[in-house]
Order: C-alpha cells, then sequence, then structure tokens
C-alpha cells in the first residue's frame, strides 16, 4: 500500500524504516480516513451475504441504496460542520420544516413545483444562516445553537402545517419525482439516489480541491491557527453552516419522493442517525479530520445492517446494538490516529 | 403567497393566545371563579400521543368544538412523539396542579399510569380515549374504537376477496421495539378475521408462519415496524419483499403506513393482485380507498371519543352521573365500519364515497 506514495527522500525513507508494522497502519489511516469503513463495509457485505445469498442481489443492494439516501444526503451537511469541530442536532428539523412550507404552498398546485422546490431549498439555506450567524456572531457552541434551533424549527414547521401531512398526490408532480426510478443493469436507482451521489461528488470536490475546501479543514483543525493564516474564519464557518441548510432542503425534495406524502412525523432519528453515519465513516468529531466519501460508507454501512440482518431473521435490536459499537469502535480509532499524529 | 404568510403568522398568533389564555385562565382557577350560566365551570384536561398524528389532530379539534358547546375549560397537551410518556406525565400533573375535574387521555404506555392513579386520587375523573391502559382500570373508563373488530373486519374481507387463493402475507405493525394494545389488537384481530389461530392475542409475530386460514394455505412473509408513518411504511414493506417477492396481501397497522407500503410495491412493480389493507378511515385514507391504493379500510371516530369525552366529563362535574361500558366489552365502543368498493359476503361495508361523509383529519 505504500508504493501509493513511495518514501523520496532519504529523511523519508529514514523516517518509515524506524515505523513498525503498526504504527504505518496508524499513518495510512491518517492520510486515507475513509480506509476503515471501507473495509468494514466490506466485511459486513461478505457475511451478510454468507448469512443469506439474497442480500446480494442486485434487487436488494438497490433498496439499501435507496433507503439511506435521505439519511445519506443529510450526513453530507452534517459531516462539513463536524469537520469543523462543529455539530448539527436541527438536521432533521430543517429538513422538515423546508418540506412542510415548500408542500403545504405548493398543495393542490398554488405554488408551482419547481418554485417549491427552489423554495424548500432556500427555506433550508436560510436556516442554516441563522445557525451559522449564531455560532459566528453570537459566538455559541453549535451544540447549544442547534440545539435551540432544533425546537424552534421543529415548532415552527409544526404550527405552520398544523400537525397535518400532505399526500403526494396534492402535490405537483416534479416534487416526488425523486422517487421515480429507472434501471441501470439489473439495479432500480432512484431520481433521489442519482441526487444524493451528486450531492457527494459535488461536495467531495468542494472539499478536496478548492481553497473553500482546504479552508474548511484548517479552520475545523485549528481557527487560531487559521485566522492568523489570513483565513476569515467566521465567513468559512457561515458558509459551512449555510451550504449544510440547503442541502437539508434538497434532502426535503429526496424525502417527498421516498415516503409518498411530506409528512412531519418523518425521520424522527434524523440527527443521531447522520451523526452516526459521519462517525462511522471516520471523520473526526473534534473537526479538521474525515471526509464525505467516508460518510457515505457510513450511512451504507447502517443500510448494510439493517437490511442484512432483517434477511438473516435476525432481530432489530441486534443491528442497533451492533451500530452502537461500532460508532465506539469508529471514535476509539480516531483517537488513537490522533495520539500517533503528535 | 400573501395570504400564506397571513396564515402563518395567524397560527403563531393563535398559538401565542393560546398560551396567554391558558396563563391568564390558570391564574384564575385558584380564585374559583364561577362564572357561567348556572353550571360548576368545568375544566378539562386533553392529553393526546402526540400533536401530528392526524387522528390526534382531529381528536383536539373534536375536542375543541365540544367544549366549546359546552362551555367547558380546555386545556390541550400532548407528549413529544408516540411513546413519550414523561410529556404526558407532566401534564397529568399540570392538570391536578390546574383543578381540572377530569382528564382524556390517549395514554403512551405503562409508565404513565402512577400519574393517573395520582390524578383520580386527587378526585379527577379520568377516561382514556382510543388506547385503553393496561390494566384497563388504571383509569375510569375508556372510550374507544373496537381495535381488535377493527382488525377483525379487514382480515375477513381480505379472506372472502381471496377466494381461496393461497395467502402470502406481510404485517407491517407499528413498533417491534415496544407493546402496545392497539398495534397487538389490530394484528391479532386481521389474523384471527382471515381464520388464523394467533397464538398469544397480546403478542404480535408468535404465530405459525404456515398453515391455513379459512380460504386456503397461508405464508406469513414477515412482521415489520413502521412507526406509523409513511417513510416506515416503505421501508418495512420493502424489507418484506426482499424476503419473500409473492406477497399478495399487506395488512397495514394505519393509512400512512399503508401509502408508503404502497409506494414499495409501485416501484417493485407489483401492485396488481395485492391486498392492501388498513385501519383509520381518515379522509386521506378513503381517498386511497377510492383510488384503489387501499383495498378496505377499518374506519374509527376520533371527533366521537372527543366529544362524548368532555360531554361525559360535565355530566359527571355537574351531576355526578357516570358514563357505562358497552355490553360485553370493558370499554365505551366507539364504533367502527369497514370502508370498501370491493363488497365483501357476509361482510358489512360502506363505499369509499359514503366514508368520505364521515371521514376525519
Amino acid at each position: 500500500m505504500t508504493t501509493t506514495t513511495p518514501p523520496t527522500t532519504a529523511a523519508q525513507q529514514f523516517a518509515l524504516r524506524r515505523h513498525s508494522p503498526l504504527q504505518r497502519v496508524q499513518h495510512l489511516l491518517h492520510a486515507h480516513p475513509a480506509i476503515s469503513p471501507f473495509l468494514v463495509l466490506v466485511i459486513s457485505f461478505v457475511v451478510f451475504s454468507t448469512l443469506n445469498p439474497r442480500f446480494a442481489s442486485p434487487n436488494s443492494l438497490s433498496l439499501v441504496l435507496q433507503q439511506v439516501a435521505v439519511i445519506g444526503a443529510l450526513a453530507v451537511g452534517q459531516t462539513l460542520i463536524i469537520l469543523t469541530a462543529g455539530i448539527d442536532l436541527s438536521v432533521g428539523a430543517i429538513a422538515i420544516l423546508a418540506m412542510m412550507l415548500a408542500a403545504k404552498l405548493a398543495e393542490g398546485q398554488g405554488l408551482p413545483g419547481a418554485l417549491a422546490i427552489v423554495l424548500a431549498i432556500a427555506v433550508g439555506a436560510a436556516a442554516g444562516a441563522l445557525n451559522g450567524a449564531l455560532v459566528t456572531r453570537l459566538k455559541l457552541p453549535p451544540f447549544i445553537v442547534t440545539l435551540g434551533t432544533l425546537s424552534v424549527f421543529t415548532a415552527i414547521g409544526l404550527l405552520y402545517s398544523e400537525g397535518q401531512s400532505v399526500q403526494a398526490t396534492d402535490l405537483p408532480a416534479v416534487l416526488s419525482w425523486t422517487g421515480e426510478s429507472f434501471p441501470v443493469g439489473r439495479f432500480r436507482i432512484t431520481v433521489g439516489v442519482v441526487a444524493v451521489v451528486l450531492l457527494y461528488l459535488a461536495l467531495g470536490f468542494a472539499l478536496a480541491k478548492t481553497a473553500w475546501g482546504r479552508h474548511v479543514y484548517a479552520v475545523g483543525d485549528d481557527k487560531e491557527a487559521a485566522r492568523l493564516a489570513g483565513i476569515r474564519v467566521d465567513r468559512v464557518l457561515l458558509s459551512v453552516y449555510v451550504v449544510a441548510g440547503a442541502i437539508y432542503g434538497i434532502t426535503a425534495w429526496i424525502l417527498i419522493g421516498r415516503a409518498g406524502a411530506a409528512s412531519p412525523n418523518a425521520i424522527t432519528d434524523a440527527n443521531l442517525e447522520s451523526i452516526t453515519a459521519v462517525v462511522i465513516g471516520g471523520t473526526s468529531l473534534f473537526g479538521g479530520r474525515g471526509a464525505v466519501l467516508g460518510t457515505l460508507l457510513g450511512a451504507l454501512i447502517v443500510g448494510f445492517f439493517r437490511s442484512g440482518l432483517s434477511l438473516a431473521g435476525v432481530d432489530d435490536q441486534y443491528r442497533v446494538l451492533a451500530v452502537g459499537l461500532l460508532v465506539i469502535l469508529a471514535v476509539a480509532v480516531d483517537q488513537w490516529i490522533r495520539k500517533v499524529r503528535s | 403567497m400573501i395570504q400564506h404568510i397571513g396564515r402563518r403568522r395567524a397560527a403563531l398568533l393563535v398559538a401565542a393566545a393560546a398560551a396567554t389564555g391558558m396563563v391568564v385562565s390558570g391564574c384564575g382557577d385558584s380564585s374559583g371563579d364561577g362564572a357561567g350560566d348556572g353550571d360548576k365551570s368545568v375544566a378539562v384536561s386533553l392529553i393526546t400521543k402526540n400533536s401530528t398524528n392526524p387522528f390526534f389532530v382531529t381528536m383536539q379539534q373534536g375536542a375543541k368544538k365540544a367544549a366549546e358547546a359546552e362551555g367547558v375549560k380546555l386545556t390541550v397537551a400532548a407528549g413529544k412523539e408516540d411513546g413519550d410518556e414523561a410529556g404526558q406525565v407532566q401534564a397529568i400533573e399540570d392538570a391536578i396542579a390546574r383543578g381540572d375535574a377530569g382528564i382524556l387521555i390517549t395514554p403512551n404506555g405503562p409508565g404513565v399510569n402512577p400519574a393517573i392513579k395520582k390524578a383520580r386520587d386527587a378526585g379527577l375523573y379520568v377516561i382514556a380515549l382510543d388506547t385503553p391502559p393496561d390494566p384497563a382500570n388504571t383509569v375510569d373508563i375508556t372510550f374507544a374504537t373496537d381495535n381488535f373488530k377493527a382488525g377483525e373486519l379487514i382480515g375477513k374481507w381480505t379472506a372472502t376477496q381471496l377466494a381461496g387463493k393461497p395467502a402470502t402475507i406481510a404485517l407491517l405493525d407499528l413498533f417491534n421495539d415496544k407493546v402496545v394494545s392497539v398495534d397487538y389488537n389490530r394484528d391479532q384481530g386481521f389474523l384471527t378475521g382471515m381464520g388464523i389461530d394467533t397464538a398469544d392475542k397480546k403478542k404480535n409475530g408468535d404465530e405459525a408462519k404456515t398453515g391455513s386460514y379459512s380460504g386456503g394455505s397461508y405464508t406469513i412473509a414477515c412482521n415489520e415496524p413502521t412507526n406509523g408513518a409513511e417513510d416506515g411504511g416503505r421501508t418495512a414493506m420493502e424489507n418484506c419483499l426482499t424476503k419473500n417477492p409473492d406477497i399478495n396481501v399487506v395488512y397495514t397497522i394505519n393509512e400512512p403506513a399503508a401509502v408508503g407500503a404502497h409506494k414499495a410495491l409501485q416501484a417493485a412493480g407489483k401492485t396488481q393482485g395485492v391486498l392492501v389493507v388498513s385501519v383509520d378511515g381518515g379522509c386521506d385514507g378513503v381517498r386511497q380507498v377510492k383510488d384503489g391504493v387501499i383495498g378496505a379500510t377499518s374506519q374509527q371516530y376520533p371527533l366521537k371519543m372527543a366529544e362524548l369525552g368532555v360531554q361525559a366529563i360535565k355530566k359527571i362535574a355537574n351531576d355526578g352521573e357516570k358514563p357505562k361500558v358497552s355490553e360485553g366489552l370493558d370499554f365505551f365502543d366507539t364504533g367502527v365500519t369497514l370502508v370498501s368498493d370491493k363488497a365483501a359476503t357476509g361482510v358489512e361495508s360502506i363505499t369509499s364515497a359514503d366514508g368520505a361523509q364521515r371521514c376525519w383529519g
């Protein structure tokens, strides 16, 4: 594996020789945070398809993709925020708020579908901007800010929708378009899944290849150092919250296609599940380390466990147990990697 | 657009006004105002499982209407979500502190029982709506749908529709981590209606996976939880189809779950020849029956539960007259009607057009 980045200078070669195999693994994991979730994904795939061969069928795998799409999309935004050493507890609340506002306004074709989608994304971005403003202007910890806005956005969404859901049949067709599917070989892919893949590609590119992406990592790693390096920390932070909010707005659109209705009851566990996907995906809760690719793998791992254990006829509580253990393991590995670094 | 913003603002204003109203009336109560037309002023609390399920939203609306008509002071509270016992306990304590005459509650679980006992010890009359507590005598009386019968009706309907064909059944329940009476009563009622022997009547999923129903042979493909919501219904149905693609009967705990299940069937190209049955009879659900998404649904009457509840507590507070349970049951049956556009011999039903006249939500 070390051949991918061959040591060029004598000093580097010397350093490598002095490392034990364990330390090399450590460095590898540090350089590529997506490796450990990838291994877990492969292992779980092998185990589950041995337990029930039907698990590996294109049909079953297509369903896993569709089932993790919504949490996967929310987790993109969550990854961005966790990369800056923050946390977002209001993910689900923002998505529901954006969805209910757009759906209610578009109900009975009151508002054209495309406009409703733009509105959902705008509402999401605005909600994110509020979170970001509270974090950067009032200097409040993200945990506290989003704990508060979790309640605020949930309440507004409920008051506005009067607690009632809107059936997809009452909505412009474009709103549930994300639920439409088409064949890819023997797989069936929905528009929503494609949208999620595009989200990951776009954010993955932005984080890895643009100055903005580098700034996000820098701010997450060490705010003060980033400020001294000339990065406008508050601006970067605010932009992260706005982009995350817009992603939750897009998720609202995916959710309508998935559920067949805009319901204030949907995705009740979204906050914890999105954080779970990010953490299992190898992104550090302490900021500055990780990647959206890992999050995608993290979301897929959770989906594999749900589907695989269900097909094996195992009680659902064992999935909850296993995912919990994975979270602890993932954080432990993260801590271990950090230790060697210093 | 402007109109809608206006509506949203109005909703917030109403909420704010309601909150102030509650504070003001709370203060007024302690001084014991006897204003009104001769009657004692009666205060009632309605505590539902959550404030988002259309069933409970309707219940709240029904109670508000009845309270207005009867001159009863009504306080509405709810758990944060289905199963939130702590939230309900708080609301019960509030009702005791406020000096309410009675409580109408849809209990979220056995954790609420001690608080109900405290309320009754304090002299409040407690009526359970929709969901009887366990044990049932925790409350004074329950006004509810006979959920077992609701399940039985759709079970019987399904059996006649199959006309002897083998049944491959998906059971889309409410939870698999909590035992809730509505959940097992409907599920077990459905199986009983199909003519399938159930083991423990208070337990889902312990019946024989294969055997014979009243019309032929059956296979139970899955018991999956839905949380009673669309997204949960879809995921549950997908998991069931993966386990057994030949499913031709889908029992769903409620209509949102049925909508999600239909989505999954549609995506798998399997809507033809699959019977989806449900319980609730909300206006959206009845429309699904008309559109052919749901084959049959058992309609219940939350408005009636709430109205009767408010009236009953007023009566007790004024003349001490207590409501009685329905004959042969340990609760007051508020009725259930099968809604279907395909009449089945031997099962009484009304059409979706008639169902729409009586629907709620």
